[in-house]
């Protein structure tokens, strides 16, 4: 099986089983760089996939939460080739799916032609990169397809319906639904038309659909699992951690009751 | 992308790109530029590139662009004799006076256009950056004149070393907002930029203030700013009978030197030279020199020269100048450095002083800090290359860098006088 294919099929076995999927996102090494490893255990035993974020000096697709966090992890001196030699260093590293989510730049500072190696040896799945557009992935996604790594584009409510098509099309491991313009860990309403937005994403995908920005609670999850096939929650995670809270209660008390 | 290796040969490249058929379709220029935006923006930043090409091409709107820049901005700016400053170097010295543009620098040509360009795409408001605060003043005043609310972000270090541009801004009418994340000057200026224009891609317009940014951004400020370079050169031909030997400019992102070069790019005989900010020296952090130090990488929508870590992270930068205290550059800066058609130096804050210093007392003129590492670059040019004709791109007046320069240069003393 392909890398990308143990995502996709993780978030169908799960949505099988009658729950809503949950991918998770923490940033590496925050909110404290020694925890790192325990921090991804826990995320991942109440995750069923979890993003890695890449910390970036730069992240201008992101809210205040990430900013804060991605800067607090440069000043304890995460980069990617820490994390992947974390990761690939861990004793009995987590079963769950692990996805990097990234700027371009680190990755291109690292190297596209030994990144894909790496990250498989590392027991990475695939990519999210917020500033690699479909019109500008092609290199990306030749590099990645030696180790059959996914990379996972993003739609919003106001791609047009011809790109849409084309971004589903390219996507592979899930589509990433933007539920709103804007940056992560923004508004906390949901914006109404969500619905048909996130069905109008679902028919012109052949891979699971997972909506995120901004999701806080069971009733959003539950609302946005109606119509999606996954749900991601990012920053509030990362501000739960960063309170020196559970992380793995926070994502429990995510899950609608069953 | 990044390693693609592009077949075009050096010469071919240029003469591409002087017949206008680069940035190609998917906004290169050579291996440089692209459009590594969000995806929120990909249909807004679509639009504006057809609004690049169709909108900038009417007749209507060349018409009304141009009655604007005559009427409201005072051009033609003109062209200087510099007698004291050529007698003192040995040589001929232009200047190109865009500091007597309204608002005081050639920031006004593209905040202008772009201002027109948004009215006519029907923007509700706009929004940009600003570091020096040049570019702040200039977008506020256009978008006063063509009635449309604008906000600028700016860095906190920024507003308190171009405090006198901060008052100006609000006062004409713009709402000015503090940045207090990231290095708190130009470049967290332009994350929190686009953040803002992630939130409302439809209704805001971003008036993007240098050649950088993903395309359409470099193209556009290009060739609002190309009438920087058209007017030199035919004031230049007309008053001297002849073309420049060397052509000077201060390169940050470098939007003065692209509007000023790009129209000479075809004159062999013209040397052009671009001069970043060397700082305090050449180690990490201690300068603003992308072209002299970086390496290529995405920043802010384009792939072209950064200045980074091992780890792809951008790096700190220092300049005695808030206009060039960036650790990116335009792509098209970055396709004339690689093929060699523009040669790139550095100055340094003291030589840019010390040049700041010698136009005040030499030409009656106080120029801007960023404007001022030309004037270094060109007098030091000219103690080996004697005799020649040299103009300088004169970005913008100093008067916004008196609190740096009360600080820095008390009473007004210099190094070399």
């Amino acid at each position: 099986m392909q890398r990308h294919e143990l995502i996709s099929d993780t978030l169908r076995s799960v949505r099988a089983s009658g729950r809503v999927p949950l991918v998770a996102f923490l940033t590496a090494g925050y909110p404290r760089v020694d925890r790192f490893a325990d921090d991804l255990r826990e995320v991942c035993a109440h995750a069923d996939i979890v993003e890695i974020g890449v910390p970036f000096t730069d992240p201008m697709a992101d809210g205040v939460t990430i900013q804060r966090s991605s800067e607090a992890a440069l000043a304890a001196g995460v980069s990617l080739s820490w994390i992947l030699e974390q990761l690939r260093d861990m004793e009995s590293r987590p079963g769950t799916p692990l996805l990097l989510m990234s700027y371009l730049n680190p990755l291109l500072a690292y190297g596209l032609d030994r990144l894909a190696d790496d990250a498989a040896a590392a027991g990475v799945s695939g990519f999210i990169v917020p500033d690699l557009p479909f019109d500008e992935s092609g290199d990306f996604r030749v590099s990645m397809q030696g180790e059959g790594l996914a990379l996972v584009q993003l739609v919003t409510p106001i791609t047009p319906d011809e790109r849409l098509r084309q971004v589903c099309d390219a996507s592979s491991g899930f589509v990433y639904a933007v539920t709103v313009a804007g940056i992560t860990g923004g508004a906390t309403a949901l914006p109404e038309g969500m619905h048909d937005y996130l069905e109008r994403v679902r028919a012109v995908s052949t891979i699971p659909v997972c909506a995120g920005f901004g999701i806080r609670s069971a009733q959003q999850v539950s609302a946005i699992g109606e119509h999606a096939d996954g749900v991601i929650v990012g920053s509030a995670l990362v501000e739960t951690m960063e309170r020196g809270e559970s992380a793995g209660a926070f994502l429990d008390s995510l899950r609608p009751a069953s | 992308m990044a390693a693609r290796v592009d077949q075009a040969t050096d010469a071919q490249l240029l003469r591409q790109l002087i017949d206008g058929q680069l940035p190609d379709g998917r906004g290169r220029y050579g291996p440089f530029g692209g459009c590594y935006a969000p995806e929120t923006l990909m249909p807004a930043l679509r639009r504006l590139a057809s609004a690049s090409s169709d909108i900038l091409d009417q007749a209507s709107f060349q018409a009304r662009l141009s009655t604007e820049l005559a009427d409201w901005v005072g051009r033609p700016t003109p062209l200087t004799p510099a007698r004291g400053l050529g007698a003192s170097w040995g040589a001929e010295v232009w200047l190109k006076r865009e500091d007597l543009a309204h608002t005081g620098a050639h920031k006004i040509n593209n905040a202008l256009g772009q201002a027109l360009l948004a009215q006519e795409m029907g923007a509700r408001r706009v929004v940009a950056e600003t570091g020096a605060g040049q570019h702040g003043v200039a977008t506020a005043a256009a978008c006063a004149r063509v009635g449309i609310p604008c906000s600028v972000y700016m860095g906190e270090i920024d507003i308190e070393r171009q405090s006198p541009n901060v008052d100006r801004m609000r006062r004409l009418g713009a709402e000015v907002i503090a940045v207090t994340g990231g290095d708190r000057t130009l470049r967290a200026a332009i994350d929190e930029a686009f953040r803002d224009w992630v939130s409302d891609p439809e209704g805001t317009y971003y008036l993007l203030g240098s050649a950088v940014g993903p395309h359409p951004y470099p193209f556009l400020v290009q060739r609002l700013q190309a009438v920087i370079g058209n007017e030199a050169r035919a004031q230049l031909l007309h008053r001297s009978g002849a073309l420049a030997d060397a052509v000077f400019a201060c390169v940050g992102g470098g939007s003065n030197a692209i509007g000023l070069f790009h129209p000479l790019l075809g004159d062999e005989q013209t040397l052009l030279f671009g001069i970043e900010a060397g700082g305090e020296g050449a180690g990490l952090g201690q300068h603003s020199a992308t072209l002299a130090h970086g390496k290529p990488g995405v920043l802010h929508g384009s792939y072209s020269m950064l200045l980074q870590d091992v780890n792809g992270q951008v790096q700190e930068t220092h300049s005695v100048s808030a206009g060039l205290d960036y650790p990116g550059v335009g792509p098209e800066h970055a396709l004339l450095a690689s093929i060699g058609r523009v040669h790139y130096d550095t100055a340094t804050d003291e030589e840019a002083l010390d040049a700041l210093a010698e136009c005040c007392l030499l030409e009656g003129i106080l120029p801007a800090l960023e404007t001022a590492h030309a004037f270094a670059g060109a007098r030091r040019w000219a103690a080996s290359n004697p005799g020649k004709r040299i103009l300088i791109g004169l970005s913008g007046r100093g008067d916004k860098d008196m609190p740096t320069l009360t600080k820095v240069r008390p009473g007004g003393q210099h190094a070399t006088a």
